[in-house]
């Protein structure tokens, strides 16, 4: 039996394909304005890599925010038990899931056999999410997939004391302004993003084996700063970002 | 979407009716040579009715703006006049209310007086002084003390006296001598119109549940407005026996109720029935909540034949101004009783004492007893701190975890 997953975030569209508990492939594309047309690309994406017909699709679960577009999905599930299941699926010893995605975070804690036990999203403020960081590369002039090593390069990160998006980007343009050094600002707004997430893990005293998954974990130096805030060592799997569409596809093959 | 209509209840419209003619005969006060007193929702009222005052409650007259969704509006205008956004959505558009006279019923009556007690926040205190200043009329301050642990003696003392000031503030507004032999009657039944009140709401352990935290947060305002009188006794009796009725025929308010759920904080107003129906999507029925419960927490307290002393140790006990450790007693007594799955807690930017020590109590409700909780970020009246897609992701993956623990 050959079930998929999509998962429809707000900033990228996700994809996978589950065959006997086995994944076959997974697919990412920009998610853009058309939510449903995003769907239908990265499902077709993802048929055509695996060199799969439509029809020996047994099942569909749809999740991320745009899970209710996917109209033809067999099911939407939330993107936290997708995140969960996925995690599970990929490495059954995982107990703990830190997601940061584009316009949410939120952390998992797993039972040991891969139920949701509780979870923690952040509020209605952007901070800690990947806009967080698109607003803050921007800001800093550098391309996103490059801010995880700059701020590598700093030993002294600037202290950015806004807890809001809006308010940080100004107090980083000041620090630009008053010539502070490029890899201690980029330091110092992974310090920021990460205390606000590290935060979520907290509240629901998130257990070990931690894994990180969502795109910003592709961002290294956003991971150390993780490590450093929640105090626990972070496990970055090679499908970080798929993991919630091969939750959803695992769980389609449950329906 | 389900359809919760199906099972109308006969008691909403006799409520409407009743909550009309009692805001007509507010706003008619002045004509009719009665006067008018505001008063906080957790003030001792009986006083006022035993001297014939028409009580008015800009808490019950906000949460109705709230219903109306026009509460952005009011808030934004006293954001205008200069009043912080932080400050409590019901002060914002009470205070803006009075100046445009704005709302669904075109605002409420001048009073001739204000009884501001602070047993359910401190905001209120400032938020009466303004009103005072507005409408150049006395202020009666009641100062109910926190009970972290016990009501201590000098508590009950300090209480006690205030009640007597009370009493002589009322005597020099109507100019009559207080009618003692009136309170005893009015205080039988506020004490008679809470033991119903507590039945219906008691009703709700019948599964299917025969009506809803959304339903109580509804019928509510009779026993809020309309304390110590006969016409709210007796609504409660009609109510009862409806319910009553229902729970006879095993009509349950969420069609196959599944899952029971505990609600805490005050009542998302613009959002009722998107979240009632969210719920209801789900199998799960709201079934009780900490608030409704409130306008009976404290009849324990209340001695009939002793009634201005008992009074004033019900007013100070009340859920908002005792510690977190008995805040989460009562829950955990709730969860119980109710027979609960799971607790939804409504962290509410406006309301500061009901929100605060959440985060404990979630924590002492998960050791507890072990059922998920949801803590939902919104606020009661102002609809911009409320994010419709973040709140339904939440209740959804709340709902998943339940689902998967019951299965």
């Amino acid at each position: 039996m050959i079930t998929a997953g999509i998962d429809i975030g707000s900033i990228t569209a996700k994809a996978a394909l589950i065959k006997d508990n086995k994944l076959l492939a997974t697919q990412v594309i920009p998610t853009g304005y058309d939510h449903l047309g995003a769907a239908i690309r990265v499902f077709e994406a993802v048929l055509r890599k695996a060199g799969i017909n439509k029809k020996d699709i047994s099942a569909i679960v749809s999740t991320g925010y745009g899970r209710a577009s996917v109209t033809f999905a067999d099911k939407a599930m939330t993107e936290i038990v997708c995140h969960g299941t996925g995690a599970h699926f990929l490495n059954p010893e995982i107990r703990g899931i830190i997601d940061v995605g584009g316009q949410d975070s939120k952390a998992i804690l797993l039972s040991q056999d891969g139920k949701i036990q509780d979870f923690a999203m952040n509020d209605k403020c952007a901070a800690g999410t990947g806009r967080f960081l698109e607003v803050m590369a921007r800001a800093m002039d550098v391309k996103l997939e490059q801010l995880g090593d700059f701020g590598f390069l700093s030993n002294t990160p600037s202290k950015i004391s806004s807890i809001c998006t809006v308010f940080a980007e100004s107090e980083v343009i000041s620090m630009i302004a008053k010539q502070e050094k490029r890899e201690d600002i980029i330091a110092g707004i992974h310090d920021s993003a990460a205390s606000r997430v590290a935060i979520l893990a907290r509240k629901i005293n998130i257990k070990e084996p931690v894994v990180m998954t969502g795109g910003v974990a592709k961002n290294t130096g956003m991971v150390e700063a993780l490590k450093k805030h929640i105090k626990c060592d972070l496990i970055v799997g090679d499908l970080p970002q798929e993991t919630g569409a091969i939750g959803a596809a695992v769980l389609a093959s449950k329906l | 979407m389900s359809d919760t209509k199906k099972h109308k209840m006969k008691s909403a419209k006799k409520m409407r009716d009743l909550m009309t003619t009692y805001y007509i005969d507010a706003l008619s006060a002045s004509q009719n040579n009665k006067q008018v007193a505001w008063i906080t929702s957790g003030g001792p009222v009986e006083p006022l009715l035993a001297m014939d005052i028409i009580p008015v409650y800009p808490e019950n007259h906000a949460a109705m703006i709230g219903a109306s969704k026009m509460g952005d509006d009011l808030c934004m205008k006293a954001e205008e006049m200069g009043y912080s956004s932080d400050l409590c959505s019901y002060a914002r558009a009470d205070i803006s209310c009075s100046v445009v006279k704005g709302g669904p019923i075109g605002g409420l009556p001048k009073p001739d007086m204000l009884i501001c007690c602070n047993n359910i926040c401190g905001t209120v205190l400032k938020w009466y002084e303004v009103q005072a200043r507005f409408y150049n009329v006395p202020l009666f301050i009641l100062d109910t003390p926190m009970c972290h642990t016990h009501y201590h003696p000098e508590t009950a003392t300090y209480v006690r006296a205030q009640i007597d000031e009370y009493i002589l503030f009322l005597e020099q507004m109507t100019k009559r001598k207080f009618d003692h032999e009136k309170l005893m009657q009015v205080g039988r039944l506020s004490i008679e119109g809470q033991l119903l009140w507590q039945k219906v709401l008691n009703t709700t352990r019948h599964k299917p549940s025969p009506m809803s935290a959304f339903d109580a947060f509804f019928f509510l305002a009779l026993i809020v407005t309309l304390r110590g009188t006969r016409v709210a006794v007796d609504f409660y009796k009609e109510l009862n026996r409806e319910m009553e009725e229902r729970i006879q025929k095993g009509i349950g308010i969420v069609p196959n109720e599944k899952y029971r759920l505990l609600w805490d904080n005050l009542p998302v107003w613009y959002q009722l029935k998107w979240l009632s129906n969210t719920f209801s999507d789900h199998g799960a029925c709201l079934v009780a909540d900490t608030y409704t419960s409130a306008w009976c927490g404290t009849i324990k307290y209340i001695d009939k034949d002793n009634f201005l002393d008992s009074m004033a140790e019900a007013h100070t006990r009340i859920y908002l101004n005792i510690g977190v450790d008995q805040m989460a007693e009562q829950v955990l007594d709730m969860i119980k009783f109710y027979d609960v799955d799971g607790f939804v807690m409504h962290s509410n930017r406006s309301c500061k004492p009901y929100s605060f020590g959440q985060m404990d109590i979630m924590k002492i409700v998960r050791d507890k007893t072990g059922i998920p909780v949801l803590m939902i970020e919104a606020d009661m009246l102002d609809s911009r701190n409320f994010s419709q897609s973040q709140v339904e992701t939440r209740i959804d993956a709340f709902m998943e975890i339940i689902k998967q623990r019951k299965a």
